[in-house]
């Protein structure tokens, strides 16, 4: 299990306008050219240093395949990533502050202490 | 020497610069009087006449990255870029451009790792709402030169709450030690009670009115041994999952010093979370 994986792909979907769209429409084909090209690469190096070892397990791949933020909250995702990128994706479909509401709503049946987030 | 002018301690809502310059059906109810109480506290750092900026603030994943992150760290820059995409895209946030204070960066830098302070820096920082915001309240014309500091509220493991304290205080006396004649001003922006990406987002206050009411007391009245009493990083789980972001209050609660009480104390009670705005004259008022 990966959260540092899980917000590797929250962050770098979040910062770029077209992966944002392409994940909106797309999600499977998104998250699994993503895991294939994507996700070892170190950040501002090229790809011949990309990392060899990172990769998402199953649910970790359905839940951003399915565009599941409940389930990335029970995984540990960075809320503030999870949050900002599905408000992206979804706060256009919605009313004013809609999405945020019907977001926090969604998160209802968690009780504290909520799952941890360190990485 | 350089003088300590003003300390400023104030939330950092991205909404305010939507909000304020909404017309129309476009603009909420509360904006009239939340731009009210911003140009009344824009006044006390107006009042002070700095002539240089130290700004404390967190970056909110853009430019630093679980791959390397800092927990304290000094931009050293002759210039910033300032917004960055996903802050245009959600909260209508403009790009900027601000002018760095680079000798006291270099100063704060070298006489902070002298004083127990192991800073990392960034000579190419493009700076996000944390610090755009209480420019966008506090300095509209932009006109001053900066120090941006950042500290780790984010991404845990996070530094104790004691030493975010330790640093305001080490920052106060570094300004304080700084020998150019320049009129400088702290001004850091932190969160009282939050939640974002949680069950308790966006209700119609924030997610722990009780907390707010006793951040308030402790910040207004410098009560630096109350607040460390009370706040530990597991306890700030409590009033919201990103409550964490108080720890910025608290080390400007260091800079004010222990027993400050404010010279000026506002809040303003809106959906999603309790803003609050606090500034100290050192000298006793603004002269």
């Amino acid at each position: 299990m990966s959260k540092y994986l899980l917000n590797k792909f929250l962050f770098t979907v979040d910062r770029d306008p077209d992966l944002v769209e392409r994940y909106r429409e797309d999600p499977v084909g998104t998250v699994s050219w993503w895991e294939a090209g994507e996700a070892n690469r170190i950040l501002g190096s090229h790809g011949g240093e990309s990392s060899t070892w990172l990769r998402f397990d199953d649910t970790e791949r359905a839940a951003l395949s399915t565009h599941d933020y409940p389930k990335l909250f029970e995984l540990g995702a960075h809320p503030f990533l999870t949050l900002t990128l599905f408000i992206a994706l979804f706060e256009r479909d919605h009313e004013p502050m809609g999405f945020q509401t019907e977001y926090a709503r969604r998160l209802a049946h968690f009780t504290l202490p909520y799952p941890d987030i360190a990485t | 020497m350089a003088e300590l002018v003003a300390v400023i301690a104030s939330t950092h809502h991205p909404f305010y610069y939507r909000a304020s310059t909404a017309t129309g059906e476009d603009r909420p109810p509360f904006a009239d009087e939340w731009v009210r109480k911003i140009e009344a506290f824009r006044e006390t750092l107006t009042k002070a006449r700095p002539d240089v900026l130290v700004m404390v603030g967190s970056d909110h994943f853009h430019q630093f990255w679980l791959d390397n992150m800092p927990q304290f760290l000094v931009g050293k820059a002759p210039f910033y870029d300032a917004n960055w995409y996903n802050e245009e895209r959600e909260f209508g946030l403009p790009k900027m451009f601000l002018k760095g204070q680079e000798d006291l960066s270099a100063y704060v830098l070298r006489e902070g790792l002298d004083a127990g302070f192991d800073l990392a820096f960034s000579n190419e920082l493009r700076i996000d709402h944390s610090i755009t915001c209480p420019i966008i309240t506090l300095r509209p014309q932009n006109d001053l030169p900066i120090v941006p500091i950042y500290t780790n509220i984010f991404a845990p493991p996070l530094p104790q709450p004691k030493r975010f304290v330790q640093l305001g205080q080490t920052i106060r006396q570094l300004i304080e030690s700084w020998p150019r004649a320049q009129r400088v001003a702290v001004i850091g922006t932190g969160h009282l009670s939050l939640e974002l990406g949680g069950p308790r987002q966006f209700g119609p206050h924030g997610p722990d009115p009780e907390f707010d009411r006793k951040a308030v007391d402790w910040i207004a009245g410098g009560d630096l041994e109350k607040c460390l009493g009370e706040v530990t990083l597991e306890s700030l789980h409590l009033p919201g999952n990103a409550t964490h972001g108080f720890m910025d209050f608290m080390l400007m609660m260091g800079v004010a010093g222990e027993g400050q009480k404010a010279d000026y104390t506002d809040t303003y009670d809106l959906f999603h979370t309790m803003e609050a705005y606090f500034t100290w004259y050192p000298g006793g008022g603004a002269r």
